[in-house]
């Protein structure tokens, strides 16, 4: 199995070498980027080029390890016990399995994303290290051992909002993903819109770029929002020639909600054009 | 095989531990690449190296360890950066060096004679030397000035053939310390708080309701129990002297950024070293508080944060008198020794680079006094500041004399 990117992915060549050694040392994957390079794209890129089925994991805040193994039911458990229902011999019948689980016990070789490990408790990436490093885990209301039978790929996010534990980096491999350049910037385009016309991509990416250089944002706009925007621009009909005569120290480019997402990047905007017409 | 290269990654300060280094060893072992250089630079990075704060360290290293890279780079008068000729310029040279450029002159004069120097040394190296492209503007990495923070060439290029990658030094501005931002500055934070359960009843332990019904046959027995709440209490005392201008920013986004991070959270302003009086309100003269009141309204318990430069004339902490904008009858040292009693749990933050702590008579005389409890004002330096600050016995502060 190795991976090469896909017809709608372009995979750069030191993400390949990560996901490659990931798969063949059956380590999981962190990847961490700015937001919006396609860091969960590449999990469901993944599965579809190894074409295998994807377990994703989304991680909140309040997701704790223990849910992603399985879940007792005690409550319910409790009602049944109570109304007689013969179910409640079996504490099994309680037991959830969680989506690690579920991935453990799939019949073929899965994908696993734990999407945005980070945003969960700090503690979080330290619980599940065996399960992760083993590849199994223990059921303590039923005593039984529920081991992987193929060792799933996992790919990790994260947004960088937490420091990871140590422990748990040194059992993944690491990546990176970079904000793309413009040429694979341009192939990220064209795999998305095959018939986006050649002089509109030319200057949407001209103005994207200008855009992204603009100092004090605090969300630069990313691929994804530069995808939203061409689309938008595409549906609306924009012709290419409206963003060449664009002058971005004069007025913003049509459509720019897509690309600026909170106000006091307008702000800063205006406020840059403001300073260049005094000068 | 590459023993030596595992050894040189730890003194450039990549953490890289035994078990990375086996993996890195097995993936080559079964053939996860081609026999191809750039490969396995990828690989090793990937296998090695676990936070983009070290692909810089790791870059560099690299390239000495395999191909013993030239040490200079070059850099043209104009390619210097705007904000490096007005910027805090004091953070990109050490102290022995500020110290030349003053007598040099203006900031300009100096660039020009340094910018000089280096196009002389690039000179001397030039047979062989291979020129590094717009990615890796990296003049200073050597000679000991590190312009973090600084986006040369955010936008990367592809990786090309022709200039090795690793040549490049892409992840400079990732390195360590630049990402310092309110919601960075927020999670360190929160290493801060502590949640203790205390006062009425008022939630429904479900747990607690199941095993006692469990335990009852199965009767319903409700439990309650008191929430959660945050029980920390800091006060956060703030440097508004002169010398911290450069520094307000930084200040500022720990201030907005302690606001919401703790239950109790009383902010004083001072003016270079805590005397007599302390103030409320940030504009000087307002609200003018006794600090003895301070020392006596807050018990132990509360955790002390100073922020300050601790840049000043050794006379403001010694001396009678020697206040910089009042006469103060008892000397500086005397109200910091009382704090220092008076609260146990304290650090001093100071957004002064570290390098430049031992050059300045008054930080080292602070530092010694509170027996080393000075931290920068980084990210790292807030975490182990938190960290201290965070155990729950009193760790005394050795008395210094």
């Amino acid at each position: 199995m190795r991976f090469e990117g896909t017809e709608r992915y372009i995979a750069t060549k030191d993400l390949q070498v990560a996901v490659n050694a990931a798969i063949t040392l059956e380590k999981p994957l962190l990847i961490k980027g700015e937001p919006g390079t396609g860091k969960t794209m590449l999990a469901h890129e993944v599965a579809g080029a190894l074409k295998v089925p994807l377990n994703t994991w989304y991680v909140k805040s309040t997701t704790t390890a223990q849910q992603g193994l399985y879940e007792y039911d005690a409550v319910s458990r409790l009602r049944d016990s109570q109304l007689g229902d013969p179910k409640v011999q079996e504490v099994k019948n309680y037991i959830k399995p969680g989506i690690l689980w579920r991935s453990f016990t799939a019949d073929m070789p899965t994908v696993l994303l734990i999407d945005e490990i980070d945003k969960a408790d700090i503690e979080f990436p330290n619980d599940l290290l065996l399960e992760l490093d083993k590849m199994e885990f223990f059921v303590y209301e039923t005593g039984e051992v529920i081991r992987a039978k193929q060792r799933p790929i996992v790919v990790i996010t994260s947004n960088n909002e937490k420091e990871l534990p140590d422990a748990f980096l040194r059992r993944c491999f690491f990546h990176y993903i970079r904000f793309p350049d413009k040429e694979t910037m341009a192939e990220i385009v064209k795999v998305h819109y095959p018939d986006l016309h050649e002089s509109l991509m030319r200057e949407a990416m001209e103005v994207f770029f200008q855009f992204r250089e603009v100092q004090g944002l605090k969300k630069k706009p990313s691929t994804s929002e530069l995808l939203d925007w061409i689309k938008l621009l595409m549906v609306e009909n924009i012709p290419a020639d409206v963003l060449a005569n664009l002058d971005l120290s004069k007025e913003l480019p049509p459509l720019f909600g897509a690309m600026l997402k909170n106000e006091q990047d307008v702000h800063a905007f205006e406020r840059l054009r403001f300073m260049q017409r005094r000068l | 095989m590459f023993q030596d290269f595992f050894y040189q990654l730890r003194e450039g300060g990549v953490p890289v531990t035994l078990k990375e280094y086996l993996a890195f060893l097995g993936a080559l072992d079964q053939r996860v690449i081609e026999p191809d250089v750039e490969q396995f630079y990828f690989l090793a990075r990937t296998a090695l190296v676990k936070d983009e704060r070290f692909f810089d360290a790791f870059d560099k290293t690299f390239g000495a360890f395999f191909k013993g890279i030239e040490k200079f780079f070059s850099l043209k008068v104009e390619e210097i950066p705007r904000e490096w000729l007005d910027g805090p310029l004091r953070r990109l040279f050490s102290a022995e060096e500020l110290a030349k450029i003053k007598a040099q002159g203006s900031w300009k004069a100096l660039m020009e004679a340094f910018v000089k120097m280096r196009e002389e040394q690039q000179a001397r190296h030039q047979g062989g030397n291979r020129r590094i492209g717009t990615g890796g503007k990296a003049p200073f990495g050597q000679a000991g000035m590190n312009p973090r923070g600084l986006r040369a060439g955010e936008e990367g290029k592809r990786l090309e053939q022709g200039i090795k990658v690793w040549e490049k030094r892409e992840y400079q501005n990732l390195s360590a310390e630049t990402h310092i931002n309110t919601r960075n500055i927020k999670l360190v934070l929160k290493r801060l708080r502590r949640f203790t359960r205390e006062g009425a009843d008022e939630e429904l332990d479900i747990d607690g309701t199941i095993r006692e019904t469990a335990r009852n046959g199965a009767m319903f027995d409700v439990e309650m129990r008191p929430s959660r709440k945050n029980r920390v209490k800091v006060l956060l005392f703030f440097d508004i002297g002169g010398s911290m201008a450069p520094h307000i920013k930084r200040c500022e986004q720990l201030f907005t950024s302690s606001r919401t991070e703790f239950k109790h959270l009383e902010t004083y302003y001072f003016h270079n070293c805590i005397y007599e009086f302390v103030w409320r309100d940030s504009e000087k003269g307002g609200g003018k508080l006794k600090t003895y009141d301070i020392l006596h309204k807050f018990n132990r318990d509360y955790r002390v944060i100073i922020v300050g430069d601790a840049s000043m004339s050794p006379y403001e902490i010694m001396q009678v008198g020697g206040s910089v904008d009042h006469f103060n009858d008892e000397p500086g040292i005397n109200w910091l020794t009382r704090l220092r009693d008076s609260f146990p749990h304290m650090v001093w933050l100071n957004p002064e680079p570290p390098e430049q702590w031992e050059f300045v008579e008054s930080i080292g005389m602070i530092r010694t006094f509170f027996g080393h409890r000075m931290y920068p004002l980084t990210l790292d330096g807030l975490h182990q500041a938190m960290t201290l600050l965070r155990r729950t016995s009193h760790v005394p502060i050795p008395v210094a004399r």
